[in-house]
C-alpha cells in the first residue's frame, strides 16, 4: 500500500510537470464539446432544386408554388434545358432536378395523366432518397388538389384507409443534440484516456527510466495499479466537466441517475485505460504506440455506433463492434440519459465491460512482467 | 512501418463496407390487441422488408416502455382491438407507430419505411382501379444509381487517413528529435535548418503516395467505386493535399514541445473536428452559419469535395479549381508559418 502510495505521488508529479498537456487534457473536449455537435444535424433541409419547365403553363406554376411554399426546398435555378440544369448539378449548385415536361397540363387533363421527371445527386443515397421521398409527397398532394378541382366530392366512394398515428418517444422534440452529445463526450473521454496511457508506459522504457523501475522491489501489479490510478481519476473528472456542459449548454439533464453513470463510467474507464496501457507494453518506441491507439481509435469510433447506426451493418462488423468497448459506453450513455435506463438495464454491457476491464489489465501485469 | 502501410488499407475497406446511413434491419416489437388476418399479414410484411426485424411480440402496453429502455427496440408498432374487423366493415382502422427518438434520424426515417408499408397494404386490398387526373413521377439517382454508402464514405475515409497519417506523422518525428536532444545537433551543422525540416517530410510524402495508390485500387476493385474523371487529376490533388497535411505536421511540430502534446493536437484535435465538419459525416449546408464559417479551415471539406467531384461526377480541373486553389494556399500558409517560427526558435 505504501509502495502504492509513492508511486502515485510521482505518477501525479510527472503528469503535472507539463501543463500544456494538463490544458490540452482539460480544454481540448471542453472546446469540442462545445462546438461539434452544432454541426451534427442530419435533418435534409433545404434542398437545392432547380426546375426545367418545358410547359410553363398554369399548372407547372403553381406546382413549383407548391414545392418551393413547403420549405424543404429553395429554388436555386430556373431554366429551360435539362443540361444547364445537370451542370449546376456538377457544381454542387442544385441537388435535385424536377423536369416539367412539354404540355405537362394538357396531358393532364386531357389524357388523366402526365408524367413528371427527377434527377437527383445520389452520391450521398440518403440525403436523395429523402428529398426524392419528400419531392413526391408534395407532387401527391399536388395531384389531390387538382382532382379536386375536376371531380366533384361525392364521385369519390370512400376509400379503405389506414390511419398511422406515430409518436417519438424520449426525445419528443427530436432534438439530434439529446442523441449526439453523450456519444461525443464517450468518444472524447476515451481518446483522452487511451491515449494518455498508450504512451505512458512507452515514455519510460524511452527515457530509460524503466530499468529503474524494474530493478527496485516495485511489484508489476503495483506498477500498473500505479499508472491506472491516476488517469482514471482524470478520466471521471473529464467526465464530469463534460457532464456538466451538457447540462449548461445543452440543457442535457440524464433521465437516468449519475450514479449509474458513474458506476458504468468507472468500470469502462478501468478497460480502457487497461487496453493504453497493454498497447503501451507491446511498443517499443511512442510513435509506435501512437500510431496503434490511433489504428484502433478510428475503429472504435467509427464503428461505435455514434454516426451510423449498427443494426445496419454488416454481420461482421456487428461481430467487430462487439469487441469494441465505445460501442457499449455510448449505447449506455444514450439508455441512461435518454430513456433513463437502470442498473438492472444494463446489466449485460456491464458484465461486458468489467470482463473486457479485466482481461485488458490483467493481460498488460502479465505482459509487462515478461519483459521485466 | 507496416502499421503505416497497412492501417489505410485496413480501415478504407472496413468502413467502406460497414458505414452506411442507411437504415436497414432495424429491431422492432409488435403489440397485437387484434391478432387476426389482417394484422398477421401487416406483420410479416413489415418482418419481410430489409429495414426491420421483427425481435418480439409483446403482450402488453407497459412492455413497450420495458422493451425501450432495455435498448433492444427502435420502433414498436401497436394495433388496437378489432382492426382487422374495423378495416372490413368501417373501412377505417388505426395503428400505433411508436418510435424510440433519442436518435431523430432513425426515428424519422423508420416511421417513414414503416408507413410506406402499411400504405403499400392498403393500396393492395383497395381496389387497384386506375384514378383520374394523374401525376407519375419517374426519378433518377445520378452517380450513385444504387444508392451504395461507399460512394460517399469512400472520399471521406480517404481524406481522414490522409490527413491524421500525415500531420501525426511530421509532427511527431520532428519533436522526437527535440525530445531527444539531436535537434540541436542537426542545428548546429552547416545545413539550413528549413531544409532539414522539409527533408523530414519527405519520406512521409513517398509513403503517403504509396497509401493513395492502395486505397484507390482497393476503392475500384472491392469496393467498386468507380473513378469517372482523370486519374491524373485525382493523384495531383491528392499530392496536394498530404502536402497541406504535412505542411500542418510541421507547424504543429514547430509548436509542441513533447511527443505527447503533439500527438494530442494532431489526434484529439484533428480528428473529430474532421469527421464532423468536413462534411462527409453531417451535410455542411445544414450547419449553423458559425460553424459553416468555421468549417471552411478544415483542410479536408476542400479535399472531400474534389474527390467526389472528380472521382464520382468525373468533372476535370474546371470543376474543382476553386478547391484547388484554396488548398494551395493553405499549404502556403502552414508551410511559411512553419518555417517563420522555427526560426524565431533558432534565435
Amino acid at each position: 500500500m505504501r509502495t502504492l502510495k509513492f508511486l502515485l505521488r510521482k505518477e501525479f508529479r510527472q503528469i503535472f510537470r507539463d501543463p500544456a498537456i494538463i490544458r490540452l487534457i482539460l480544454i481540448m473536449p471542453v472546446i469540442q464539446l462545445l462546438i461539434l455537435p452544432w454541426a451534427a444535424d442530419y435533418e435534409i433541409k433545404e434542398i437545392k432544386l432547380a426546375v426545367v419547365d418545358h410547359d410553363h403553363s398554369e399548372y407547372s406554376r403553381q406546382l413549383i408554388n407548391k414545392i418551393t411554399s413547403s420549405g424543404y426546398f429553395v429554388l436555386t435555378d430556373y431554366s429551360s434545358s435539362y443540361e444547364q440544369s445537370l451542370e449546376k448539378i456538377e457544381h454542387d449548385k442544385a441537388d435535385l432536378v424536377l423536369q416539367i415536361p412539354q404540355h405537362f397540363e394538357k396531358e393532364l387533363v386531357k389524357e388523366d395523366a402526365a408524367t413528371l421527371f427527377m434527377a437527383i445527386n445520389a452520391i450521398n443515397g440518403v440525403k436523395a432518397n429523402l428529398g426524392g421521398a419528400y419531392l413526391r409527397i408534395i407532387i401527391r398532394d399536388y395531384n389531390r388538389e387538382v382532382r379536386m378541382e375536376w371531380i366533384q366530392l361525392p364521385r369519390f366512394s370512400p376509400e379503405t384507409q389506414i390511419e398511422v398515428a406515430s409518436s417519438n418517444w424520449f426525445n419528443p422534440l427530436m432534438n439530434y443534440k439529446y442523441f449526439m452529445v453523450p456519444g461525443i463526450l464517450v468518444i472524447l473521454l476515451t481518446m483522452v484516456g487511451t491515449n494518455l496511457t498508450a504512451i505512458n508506459i512507452v515514455k519510460e522504457k524511452e527515457i530509460g527510466t524503466i530499468e529503474q523501475i524494474n530493478v527496485t522491489p516495485i511489484k508489476k501489479y503495483h506498477f500498473i495499479l500505479g499508472k491506472l490510478i491516476p488517469f482514471w481519476i482524470i478520466g471521471l473528472f473529464v467526465l464530469t466537466i463534460g457532464l456538466t456542459i451538457a447540462r449548461l449548454a445543452y440543457g442535457i439533464i440524464p433521465a437516468g441517475s449519475f450514479l449509474t453513470i458513474y458506476v458504468f463510467a468507472a468500470v469502462y474507464l478501468l478497460a480502457v485505460l487497461g487496453l493504453g496501457l497493454l498497447i503501451s507494453t507491446y511498443s517499443v518506441n511512442q510513435q509506435q504506440s501512437m500510431l496503434l491507439s490511433f489504428f484502433l481509435m478510428m475503429i472504435f469510433v467509427l464503428l461505435g455506433g455514434l454516426y451510423t447506426s449498427i443494426d445496419s451493418m454488416p454481420e461482421w462488423a456487428k461481430w467487430i463492434t462487439r469487441f469494441n468497448p465505445v460501442s457499449y459506453f455510448i449505447e449506455v450513455m444514450r439508455m441512461v440519459v435518454l430513456k433513463g435506463s437502470r442498473l438492472a438495464d444494463i446489466k449485460y454491457q456491464l458484465l461486458v465491460m468489467a470482463g473486457f476491464a479485466t482481461a485488458f489489465n490483467g493481460w498488460a501485469i502479465f505482459s509487462y512482467r515478461k519483459r521485466g | 512501418m507496416f502499421i503505416l502501410l497497412g492501417m489505410p488499407v485496413v480501415q478504407i475497406v472496413i468502413f467502406g463496407f460497414a458505414l452506411t446511413n442507411e437504415v436497414k434491419n432495424s429491431k422492432i416489437a409488435i403489440l397485437d390487441n387484434s391478432k387476426d388476418a389482417a394484422t398477421a399479414s401487416l406483420t410479416a410484411q413489415l418482418d419481410a422488408s430489409r429495414y426491420f426485424d421483427l425481435e418480439k411480440n409483446l403482450v402488453s402496453y407497459s412492455q413497450v416502455e420495458e422493451e425501450f429502455r432495455k435498448g433492444k427496440i427502435k420502433l414498436a408498432i401497436v394495433f388496437p382491438r378489432h382492426f382487422g374487423e374495423d378495416l372490413q366493415h368501417f373501412n377505417k382502422a388505426q395503428v400505433q407507430l411508436i418510435a424510440d427518438a433519442s436518435d431523430p434520424n432513425t426515428a424519422n426515417q423508420l416511421t417513414n419505411y414503416a408507413t410506406a408499408i402499411i400504405m403499400d397494404y392498403q393500396d393492395r386490398i383497395t381496389d387497384n382501379r386506375k384514378l383520374p387526373y394523374t401525376i407519375n413521377t419517374e426519378m433518377r439517382m445520378l452517380y450513385n444509381p444504387q444508392l451504395k454508402g461507399a460512394f460517399n464514405f469512400v472520399p471521406g475515409v480517404m481524406a481522414m487517413v490522409l490527413l491524421l497519417v500525415c500531420t501525426m506523422m511530421t509532427a511527431i518525428t520532428i519533436v522526437k528529435e527535440k525530445e531527444l536532444g539531436t535537434m540541436e545537433v542537426i542545428l548546429v551543422s552547416p545545413m539550413r535548418p528549413q531544409l532539414v525540416v522539409i527533408a523530414k517530410a519527405v519520406p512521409y510524402l513517398l509513403l503517403s503516395t504509396i497509401n493513395i495508390a492502395s486505397i484507390l485500387l482497393l476503392s475500384v476493385f472491392v469496393l467498386e467505386v468507380p473513378i469517372n474523371g482523370s486519374l491524373v487529376l485525382l493523384v495531383f490533388e491528392s499530392i496536394l493535399f498530404i502536402l497541406v497535411s504535412l505542411s500542418l505536421g510541421l507547424l504543429i511540430s514547430s509548436r509542441a514541445e513533447s511527443q505527447q502534446t503533439a500527438m494530442f493536437i494532431s489526434l484529439i484535435g484533428l480528428f473529430m473536428p474532421t469527421i464532423m465538419l468536413s462534411g462527409f459525416m453531417f451535410p455542411v449546408e445544414n450547419m449553423p452559419l458559425p460553424l459553416r464559417i468555421v468549417s471552411n479551415i478544415v483542410p479536408a471539406k476542400w479535399y472531400y469535395s474534389i474527390v467526389k467531384s472528380v472521382m464520382i461526377k468525373g468533372l476535370g480541373l474546371s470543376g474543382v479549381w476553386k478547391e484547388t486553389l484554396i488548398l494551395g494556399g493553405m499549404m502556403l500558409f502552414f508551410l511559411t508559418m512553419a518555417i517563420k517560427r522555427f526560426k524565431i526558435r533558432l534565435a
